[in-house]
């Protein structure tokens, strides 16, 4: 009850579960196993990174937004102008990229800091319309609709270059997923954490403990900015090129689908979300091009209606 | 006396948890239950069980003859269940006056007759639900569940946090319409005497059953008695 | 208003706040001593939590002045008020419906101590911090629920928690608006002496209905009426001052008062 009781209540959150490593080790090994998928572990590695940056924010701290697609683009242009300008070191331009998106995520936060859910979405939405219009207006830096194209950068860690298998595409994203992943984790489960959980449920009670709100929910925002920005840059340097489909409308609303699936509030969400939604995303595709959005929707009805748990428990559908 | 509210081996709770078992209790017309015990005894939990708000697992329950376990929730009021939870649930978007008009039924108790037993809530007709103060709300609870003209009042704890001067009003209001109308009600109150004074009947619960059943002068005339089953130091 | 210059550590000088036509406090002057046991009451809808609201800087007055420890905070932010030791309670608790007892006042604690902003320690890494919550969840009988998340506790620990938060905050200037209202009868008494065996400089301000309890606690009181200041006074004079038993005791005591 007391003594050791409490400590390791507390502590027992931040642990490392038996089944993280495994989880993690599974992932890494899936490209070298199976070859032909690295591709599309690619794909997931980098949409789960963006998951769980918006996570962050959401899940954490309760700011709906439905443009964080405007970070993701944002890092994926920077990547793209810094190797055609600058350097084609992608670690260099991961970190430019970042910084980049970081700044933006900074300035917009002072948007989101007030006002109701629904106007916080309308904000967010527009802030990511706004940077797709100005990417596509300043077409000579962006290229427009054509996009940048034709990238190549220097191998990774100076050694792996990336292949057409995507086999070093797919570590590469993996190895930066897993980083940041980590520090999100202690992020969340710091004090830091516990206090934009409290911003969250309950802002009234947050300033009256002291919790300086605006503060914590400026950092957040920057450092999940920041995460997504990390995520469009692999976008960019994992493909070779970069067009203003990542400011998409849907890229922010995939993703916001995806922390349905894998639910918001526990980081792995973000993770199982991407996984669940790109496989089926590609099984379906391949099985029905013309109706997979159907088929797609129809999960994410029955998802909600008879909730994540219950799902896995086929025998309690019907049971009220 | 009759038989207007009976309860039967009642038992109750939330999703798989079992609150309360086999609780039996049954009250006359025009009779008032002191509804006592310790705090998480299932005292709340029997009362948002009678207004439908708890499933029951088993049991049943009858008013006036007729078997009210099996209406849903929403039909309660109109089998005469007037509510008054814990925890207020005033419509906040609506005015002090929507509140009232909303649930209102054909009775004696009607919109005019409560401004007069609660003058504040009449100085505030126009206000909304948010903007009242704490003990505002509370009396327009009870203002709103005496409006639904009901044949048993449920108040729990409905005392709380309102000025001595309308507690007493309050008191002395439902011991007068219990008398002259017959109305049976269920209170549950942290001081048991205030209670007790205005009540028949008294039931303690401890851990989910009936510990102690009797008039409430037997317990009132006992404090050694009270204090011992409430756990009450006074 | 006193001619003895007492140590006064919270002063509303002459606060009026209007929502529109409506005035809710009107021209409030109230003086909180140092190690106070102070209380405010009166007739529901009187305007003792909008005054609590425009003391901790929820609301911003129409007019008027707040002093903390000689400091103008009128325009202070409400969370640099905490900082310098003016914590409030809630009269509908204000609780973190994810979070159990232990998670939300280690929150506290840290948030409290400095560590809200350490990004990188586990919130339990601390020994200093872990201790202090389980002082209080021992103190606020919250052991036994310290695992359970708020959402799912019973309304009479909601209370309980809510009044261990603000103690988690080691207040200098305490505001507690209706603490007791939903804890069971046996555990108010002992409630509010933990609230009065605070450290003799700790000044509280208690807004309560419950007279036993007001009157064995409080060593001065003030009465509001219709947002404004109708009295203030020692516990006896406010007894026996007819206008009170008018509008808000009753008369139904006599000597004794009327329990809430």
């Amino acid at each position: 009850m007391t003594g050791n009781g409490a400590q390791a209540s507390l502590l027992r959150a931040s642990r490392v579960k038996k089944w993280e490593p495994v989880f993690w080790l599974l992932a890494f090994a899936v490209p070298v196993v199976m070859p032909s998928e690295a591709l599309i572990v690619n794909e997931i590695a980098i949409v789960a990174l963006f998951a769980v940056s918006l996570d962050l924010v959401l899940g954490y701290s309760g700011i709906v937004s439905l443009g964080h697609a405007a970070f993701f683009g944002l890092g994926a242009y920077t990547a793209a102008l810094f190797c055609k300008h600058v350097s084609p070191d992608p670690h260099m331009g991961l970190l430019v990229s970042m910084g980049a998106a970081a700044v933006l995520g900074f300035a917009a936060s002072f948007t989101v800091l007030r006002g109701s859910d629904l106007t916080r979405l309308m904000v967010t939405l527009g802030l990511a319309l706004i940077l797709l219009e100005l990417a596509n207006k300043f077409d000579d830096i962006t290229g427009g609709t054509d996009g940048i194209q034709g990238l190549v950068f220097s191998p990774v860690l100076g050694k792996f270059e990336f292949d057409l298998a995507g086999r070093v595409a797919s570590y590469y994203s993996l190895a930066v997923l897993l980083a940041l992943f980590i520090i999100a984790r202690r992020i969340v489960h710091s004090p830091f954490g516990a206090t934009l959980e409290a911003i969250r449920d309950n802002r009234l009670r947050a300033m009256a403990i002291g919790i300086p709100v605006h503060a914590r929910l400026i950092a957040v925002y920057t450092i999940a900015a920041a995460m997504a920005g990390a995520a469009g840059a692999l976008f960019t340097q994992t493909s070779g090129f970069s067009s203003l489909d990542v400011f998409e409308f849907h890229r922010s609303a995939d993703l916001m689908l995806m922390l349905v699936v894998g639910g918001t509030g526990w980081l792995y969400g973000g993770v199982v979300g991407a996984i669940v939604f790109k496989l089926l995303q590609d099984f379906l595709s391949s099985q029905t091009p013309q109706y997979w959005s159907f088929w797609l929707g129809l999960f994410l009805v029955v998802l909600v209606l008879v909730g994540r748990d219950r799902l896995l428990k086929p025998w309690t559908w019907f049971k009220r | 006396m009759g038989d207007f509210l009976r309860v039967d081996g009642l038992s109750a709770g939330y999703g798989e948890a079992v609150v309360l078992e086999g609780v039996s209790l049954s009250l006359g017309e025009g009779q008032t239950l002191a509804l006592l015990g310790r705090n998480g005894t299932g005292k709340t939990t029997l009362i948002n069980t009678l207004a439908g708000a708890t499933r029951m697992h088993a049991g049943t329950i009858a008013l006036a003859g007729q078997p009210l376990h099996t209406l849903p929730s929403y039909m309660r009021a109109a089998a005469g269940i007037g509510w008054v939870p814990q925890e207020r649930n005033i419509f906040k978007s609506l005015t002090v006056e929507e509140n009232l008009t909303a649930v209102a039924r054909p009775g004696r108790w009607d919109v005019k007759r409560v401004y007069e037993m609660f003058p504040r809530l009449a100085e505030r007709k126009g206000n909304l639900g948010t903007q009242l103060s704490g003990g505002e709300q509370q009396m327009l609870a009870v203002a709103r569940a005496l409006v639904v003209n009901p044949k048993l009042l449920l108040l729990d704890e409905p005392l709380e946090g309102l000025a001595p001067i309308i507690v007493s009003e309050l008191l002395k209001t439902i011991e007068r319409i219990t008398r002259e109308e017959g109305l049976a009600a269920i209170i549950v109150e942290q001081h048991p005497e205030a209670i007790l004074r205005i009540s028949h009947r008294a039931v303690v619960l401890d851990r989910g059953m009936v510990v102690h059943s009797s008039s409430a002068d037997k317990l009132l005339d006992s404090p050694v008695l009270l204090s011992k089953l409430l756990g009450v130091a006074r | 208003m006193s001619g003895i210059t007492k140590d006064i550590v919270l002063s509303a000088q002459g606060l009026v706040k209007r929502f529109g036509g409506i005035v809710a406090t009107n021209n409030v002057t109230l003086d909180l001593r140092r190690g106070a046991r102070h209380a405010l009451i009166g007739p529901n809808g009187a305007g003792k939590t909008t005054l609590v609201n425009l003391l901790t800087g929820v609301l911003a007055p129409t007019s008027g002045r707040i002093v903390l420890e000689g400091e103008d905070i009128t325009r202070l932010a409400p969370h640099k008020r905490v900082q310098r030791g003016m914590v409030r309670t809630f009269q509908i608790s204000q609780l973190f419906a994810s979070m159990t007892p232990l998670e939300t006042l280690a929150l506290v604690v840290s948030q409290h101590r400095g560590l809200g902003a350490n990004l990188w320690q586990p919130l339990g890494a601390r020994a200093d911090v872990v201790q202090r919550c389980e002082e209080l969840l021992r103190q606020f009988h919250l052991v036994e629920a310290m695992d359970v998340r708020t959402e799912h506790l019973a309304y009479g620990k909601r209370r309980l928690l809510e009044i261990a938060i603000a103690l988690a905050c080691e207040p200098r200037v305490l505001l507690l608006d209706e603490p007791v209202a939903g804890v069971p009868a046996g555990e108010r008494e002992e409630l509010l002496q933990t609230v009065a065996a605070l450290p003799a400089d700790v000044s509280v301000l208690l807004i309560e209905h419950d007279m036993d309890l007001v009157f064995s606690f409080a060593d001065r009181m003030t009465v509001l009426v219709n947002g404004g200041v109708l009295v203030e006074g020692t516990p006896d004079e406010i007894a026996r001052n007819d206008e009170v038993k008018a509008v808000y005791l009753g008369h139904d005591a006599g000597n004794e008062v009327a329990h809430g």
